[in-house]
Parts: structure tokens; C-alpha cells; sequence
């Protein structure tokens, strides 16, 4: 259960290893112990890793489980293992790839696998994660999205648009699961400094991940159902969305 | 669904403080064979699926607990209140034979005219007798009378097997009967109660009122032996301003009255009551109205305006429920509710219970609605709340950090043999909470030995490790 003062007793992270994810965890965890549940690749080497971080932040247990996200047909088994001992408090989306954005338009089959783990496997996982709470009555999802949602710009729109697909998927569904007593927030950062984005050029507004992580958790607690890391990034994108296209297409970004 | 072919709806429950709220199938009947169906439906259920796809099924009173007791996300929730017959009332015997979603204020004002008066009475008379038995709730007379289970005489309950029992607090049934007093509802469901009331010449209590200037004042008075001259005794404290007026204390003490107490107007009508609400707070409190600027003024009007009075005449309202004068109090929270934290620490730890509230006034959390009583002794039954000691209520509007500081007390009480109440908690960890109540083992056995698969089953059972 979640308490009064929004301390859940399980969390589960699908893309055990991301370090925004177990950032939010670890948030978590600094306000009282929980089950922590990592949904991980069985050959993510980072796995190990990641059950030490969450033990040094406090977990009461860390349970490791296999997830791989393009293994759709695999999903409805992992749920059922997540939920096999108890009710999941609060689930957290936060796998995805980023990839090359102008090798991306330009391979097939690397363009059909980012569009497959970060929209096909998210969706395939909300339903799920959806099913279950509304069955136990109660819950919340944080769905990480991303600015580059909003707006699909030039530069990097195979991913933009993946997390726009995402980013609509998980407001309809929260609206669908609110009348359930499941709350659903969707994250929207703009740059955050992690492996994922080691290679790119730090753009303005770029956050850490213990950022996110605080404002994920404190903005669920809140009952929102959008927020963006930082909450500039909002402004920001607001005057974007606006910009006609012919003008939109020059913009240096 | 576990719902099928019942009378249910879809809701979302909370408790008193408003946190915390989970989505719930609500039955609401006068009907003992539908409740009677719908718990034989969950029986049937569990045998066929997973524990995590057990949701179970709990009685809901007038969901006066600050935190999760009577509410359970995903299952059923049977709303009680439709179940309040009452079967009769014995002037001579003094028993009342009632139903257990009859509150206590209907209760109080059926049983009046028969010279009978309901023998504990929490801080509010809008709570259902089958609640005060799941919470074995107490009043301002714990040290005369104990609590509320003291006085139940017998008790059908109906269990997980769909058998319906009478349990009696001796004899056959009486472990039963005892882990169901406090059991937060995880027996069975309370059904119909018989309750030994209190023989009474009037309504009316001779009070005696007195102000302290601190909290050593605060803890002498109680200590002086005087508490004994009274069967009612409780304090409103300052919990607010620092030293040394920190716990400075408007204490009420009082018994009920008898007929030639009463001046000669009211001696007409000695047994006539009516309690009136005065202002129902609508529901536009912001956030964060409830804070030092407001709550320190007010503190200073109630301590004030309290004195010193011997012998004093009051009514119930007067005397006992100042707040029942303003209805859903709550909403002056605001809609990120609130909590209250309860506990009590044995006598002999009056030195940590000194710190303790010098740590609540120095946290920055400010409370105002804030009680003090020394407890009597408990009773037998396992989760009761009260033992002998100092009792302590304080509420807080939810604000970040505020876990955090009491989970620190949390250690302390328990540290010093104290416990938290169940009808109040909202927040404790299961761990702690376990390790407060040490017959706890032996009651979860009780639960099980008669619920092996969670047919009962609540958001307070699963966040407390319960089942």
C-alpha cells in the first residue's frame, strides 16, 4: 500500500538499469525502505550494479526479474511474476533507446527496433501494468517521456516521434485509470545526464537524473499527471509547439 | 469483479485524515443475507486464486479512522450504516441489544430517556458501534472505565466459513471475541452487539476546570492523585508555543450528574439532550490554512477562555464535543488532509514523554487540536490500544518532512514501551508497528485459525502486515 504521506511498500522498475529509473527508486527510498522490483534484460550487465545501488539506498529487498521489451509476447508472464508476491505500489516505464538520430531515419532495422522498445513495448507494458491496477484498486505509473515528444524537431524525430507515441499513450491512460484510483504521471525532461546521452552535446536546461528523480516522485505524490524536468522546458516548448513550420525548420535546434 | 450479482458501486474510500484513498466495490445493505452472500462469494474466490488476487472483503463504518481500516482497494467494502436497528433497550438489566452500524449518537439519544449512557464515548459520537469494537475505542473516562470492549457482552460475527457466532468475553469464544475487539475488522464482520450501558440520572456532567502554566505543571496535576475524585478526565495542550508555556494545559474533569446536582430549571428535563451542529464546513479550505499564524491565535483563545471552574453544570457538547459543533472539521485542512498521531508511553517513561513533546513543539510542525489523558489499565484483547500511561494526540496537516520526524518517534515510543492506535495511524511501518504490540503473534494466529485464506481483508491488513 501506499501511506498517508505517499510511502509506498513496492516499486517496480521496467528498465531495471536506467539510471533515471533507479534514480526515482532511490528517491523513493529516501523516505522510508520498499520492495524494489528491477524488470531487466537477463544480459544487462548492469544488472548486478543496480540491486547494489538499491541495497546501499535503503531497500528492504531487491528482486531482479527478466524483461526484454521487444519480447512482447513475453510481457503478460512478467507482469504475473511482478505482482506474484503482492500488490505493485508505484511501476515506472523507463526504458528506451536513443540512439543515432541520422543513422536512424536511415536503417530500417534500427529505426523499426527503437519504434518497438520505446512505443510498442511501453504500450505493451502500460496495458499490463494498467490490468493490474486496476484490479488491486489503486496505484501509480511514471512514464518517462521526453520534451523531444512535444515537438518532433529535424533533429532527432525517429526517437521524437517514438516518445510522442508514448507520451499520448500514457495520458490516455491515466485518464482511463483515474476513476480505478490509478494515477498516472508522465515525465517529460528535456536533457538528463546519464550514459544514454554521454555522446550528445549538452544542450541548455540539461539536468541530472537525481533531479528527475525528486520531482518524479514528489510530483505522484501531488496526484499530477504531467510534469517537465525542468519545469522551464514547459515555457519553453510552449512558444515552440507555436512556430509555424516553415520558420520552426530553421531554428538551430 | 469480485463483485458479481452484488448491490455494489464502484468508489473511492479514504479515512478521516483523507489520504491515501484506493478504489473499492461498496455494498451497502440492511440486508444480514446479502453481507452474508458477498462473504461466502469471497470465501469461494480465494480458494481458486493467487493471494495477490485476493482483495477480500471488510465492514466500513462512519469512517471516522484518520487512516486505511475500513477501506480495502480492489475488493469490497461493505458500508455498515444501512444495518442500524436497535433491538432493545432494558432499563433494568442495562443492556442494549443493538445492530452494529447503530452509531453512538443515535445510541446516546434511543438509550437517554431510559436512564442509560453509552459507557465510552470517543471524540466524536459519529462513529458506528461495530467500529468502536474494530478500534476499541476510548474516552475521557479511560481511567474509570476502560475502553469500549470492556463493555460489549456479547457479539455475533459473522466469519469466513459464512458461520455467524455469538462470542461472549468469557467462556467459549472468548479468544475470539477478543481478537475482535481492536481487531480492526479482520475477524469477521460485526454484526449485532449487546452493550452493558452506564445508569445515569441525567445528561449532564458536574465539571471542574483548571489551567496549568507548563507542561511539569501539566504532568503534576496528573500525577497528584486527584484524577480518582473524577470518572472523567482529559486536557487540551499547547503543543505550539515553546517553553515554558510549552504544555500548558485547559483540563476538564468531570462525572456524570446526578438529579440533585442539577439547578432547579434543568431538573425538569434531566435526561434531555440536543447537540446541534452549528456551521458545516464547506469544502474550499486551501492547503497550508492550517499553520502556526492561524493555529497560534486560536490556541491562545481556547487556553484563555478555559479557566478555572468548580462544579460546573455542562452538557455533553460543552463538556465532551466541542468540535461536534462544526460539521466535516476536516476540510479545514485542506485537500492534502492530515494525520494524527497518537500514542501512549507507560507511566514511568514521563521523562522521555517530557522530550518527545519538546521535540513535536521544536519540529515545526504545528498542531493544534492536541489531547492529553492518563490512561487506565488495558484490556485482554490483543490489539487494544490503551495501556497504563501518558496519552498523547496531536494532528498534522500533511507537509514534506513530516514522515520523517515521526517515523523518529515512531522508534522513540516504541523504545519506551509505548504504542501508536490504530484508529489514528495512517503511516507507520509494518515493522514498527508489530514490534508495539506484543501479543500480536497470538492474534494473528486467532485471525488465521478462523480467516485462513484473507477473506477480510483491508488497505490497513496489507500496509501493517496483518493477515
Amino acid at each position: 500500500m501506499i501511506n498517508a504521506v505517499g510511502n509506498p511498500q513496492t516499486v517496480l522498475l521496467f528498465g531495471g538499469t536506467s539510471e533515471i529509473g533507479l534514480a526515482i527508486c532511490a528517491e523513493y527510498l529516501k523516505k522510508g525502505p520498499a520492495r524494489i522490483i528491477l524488470a531487466a534484460l537477463p544480459d544487462d550487465p548492469g544488472r548486478d550494479d543496480a540491486v547494489a545501488q538499491m541495497m546501499v539506498a535503503g531497500a528492504s529487498k531487491v528482486e531482479v526479474i527478466d524483461f526484454d521489451a521487444v519480447d512482447t509476447d513475453s510481457h503478460p508472464k512478467v507482469a504475473e511474476q511482478a505482482w506474484a508476491d503482492g500488490d505493485v505500489d508505484v511501476a515506472i516505464v523507463a526504458f528506451g533507446l536513443l540512439g543515432d538520430a541520422e543513422e536512424l531515419w536511415q536503417n530500417q532495422r534500427k529505426a523499426v527496433q527503437i519504434a518497438e522498445v520505446n512505443y510498442t513495448a511501453a504500450v505493451s507494458v502500460g496495458v499490463l501494468v494498467g490490468e493490474q491496477m486496476k484490479a488491486q484498486g489503486y496505484g501509480r505509473i511514471i512514464a518517462m517521456s521526453s520534451a523531444a515528444g512535444e515537438r518532433v524537431r529535424r533533429s532527432n524525430f525517429v526517437y521524437g516521434s517514438t516518445k510522442a507515441g508514448l507520451d499520448g499513450f500514457y495520458l490516455g491512460l491515466g485518464e482511463a485509470l483515474k476513476p480505478f484510483g490509478v494515477r498516472v504521471l508522465v515525465i517529460r525532461p528535456g536533457q538528463v545526464r546519464t550514459r544514454m546521452s554521454a555522446g550528445v552535446k549538452e544542450a541548455p536546461l540539461t539536468v541530472d537524473k537525481e533531479y528527475v528523480g525528486a520531482l518524479a516522485v514528489s510530483a505522484s505524490d501531488k496526484g499530477k499527471d504531467l510534469v517537465w524536468a525542468p519545469g522551464a522546458f514547459r515555457y519553453v516548448m510552449m512558444v515552440l509547439r507555436h512556430i509555424p513550420r516553415p520558420i520552426f525548420r530553421r531554428l538551430p535546434i | 469483479m469480485p463483485a458479481r450479482s452484488l448491490p455494489t458501486r464502484t468508489q473511492a474510500l479514504s479515512g478521516w485524515g483523507r489520504t491515501a484513498a484506493t478504489t473499492a466495490e461498496v455494498l451497502a445493505t440492511a440486508d444480514v443475507e446479502v453481507i452474508a452472500r458477498a462473504v461466502a462469494q469471497v470465501a469461494e474466490q480465494n480458494d481458486s486464486k493467487p493471494s495477490h488476487l485476493r482483495r477480500g472483503i471488510v465492514a466500513r463504518g462512519l469512517g471516522r479512522s484518520y487512516g486505511d481500516n475500513a477501506q480495502n482497494a480492489g475488493g469490497l467494502v461493505v458500508d455498515m450504516t444501512a444495518l442500524r436497528r436497535i433491538h432493545s433497550i432494558d432499563a433494568d438489566s442495562h443492556l442494549v441489544d443493538v445492530d452494529a452500524g447503530v452509531d453512538l449518537d443515535t445510541l446516546m439519544r434511543a438509550a437517554l430517556p431510559f436512564g442509560l449512557w453509552v459507557p465510552v464515548l470517543p471524540g466524536t459520537r459519529q462513529v458506528t458501534v461495530g467500529g468502536a469494537i474494530g478500534s476499541d475505542i476510548h474516552g475521557k473516562n479511560h481511567h474509570s472505565a476502560g475502553s469500549f470492549g470492556n463493555h460489549v457482552r456479547s457479539m455475533d460475527l459473522l466469519t469466513a466459513d459464512g458461520e455467524i457466532k455469538t462470542l461472549t468475553p468469557k467462556g467459549r469464544g472468548s479468544k475470539l471475541f477478543w481478537a475482535t475487539v481492536g481487531g480492526c475488522g479482520l475477524t469477521g464482520i460485526v454484526l449485532r452487539a449487546t452493550i452493558e450501558m452506564t445508569p445515569t440520572e441525567t445528561a449532564y456532567f458536574i465539571a471542574d476546570g483548571d489551567v496549568t502554566s507548563g507542561l511539569d505543571e501539566t504532568i503534576a496535576f496528573h500525577s497528584d492523585g486527584s484524577e480518582a475524585n473524577y470518572t472523567y478526565s482529559s486536557a487540551w495542550f499547547d503543543a505550539i508555543s515553546p517553553p515554558p508555556k510549552l504544555g500548558r494545559a485547559a483540563i476538564s474533569r468531570g462525572s456524570l450528574a446526578t438529579l440533585d446536582q442539577l439547578p432547579k430549571k434543568l431538573r425538569a428535563n434531566p435526561l434531555g439532550f440536543s447537540g446541534k451542529t452549528f456551521l458545516t464546513l464547506p469544502d474550499v479550505f486551501p492547503n497550508g490554512l492550517a499553520n502556526k499564524y492561524t493555529f497560534t491565535p486560536i490556541g491562545e483563545l481556547w487556553y484563555r477562555k478555559s479557566g478555572t471552574y468548580r462544579n460546573k453544570v455542562q452538557n455533553l457538547t460543552q463538556f465532551y464535543h466541542p468540535l461536534d459543533m462544526f460539521g466535516e472539521w476536516n476540510r479545514a485542512y485542506g485537500s492534502n488532509g492530515f494525520l494524527q498521531y497518537q500514542f501512549v508511553v507507560p507511566p514511568e517513561s514521563v521523562g522521555e514523554f517530557k522530550n518527545i513533546i519538546l521535540d513535536i513543539q521544536r519540529s515545526g510542525f504545528y498542531s493544534f487540536l492536541n489531547v492529553f489523558k492518563l490512561f487506565g489499565p488495558g484490556n485482554q484483547a490483543s490489539l487494544s490500544f490503551p495501556i497504563p500511561g501518558w496519552n498523547i494526540c496531536v494532528d498534522f496537516p500533511i507537509a514534506p518532512g513530516l514522515d520523517a520526524f515521526l517515523t523518529s518517534l515512531d522508534e522513540r515510543v516504541l523504545e519506551f514501551g509505548g504504542r501508536l492506535y490504530t484508529a489514528k495511524d495512517s503511516r507507520v511501518r509494518a515493522e514498527t508497528f508489530h514490534r508495539m504490540y506484543p501479543k500480536i503473534d497470538d492474534w494473528i494466529k486467532t485471525r488465521r485459525s478462523v480467516d485462513p485464506t484473507g477473506v477480510f481483508m483491508s488497505d490497513m491488513a496489507r500496509r501493517l502486515e496483518l493477515s
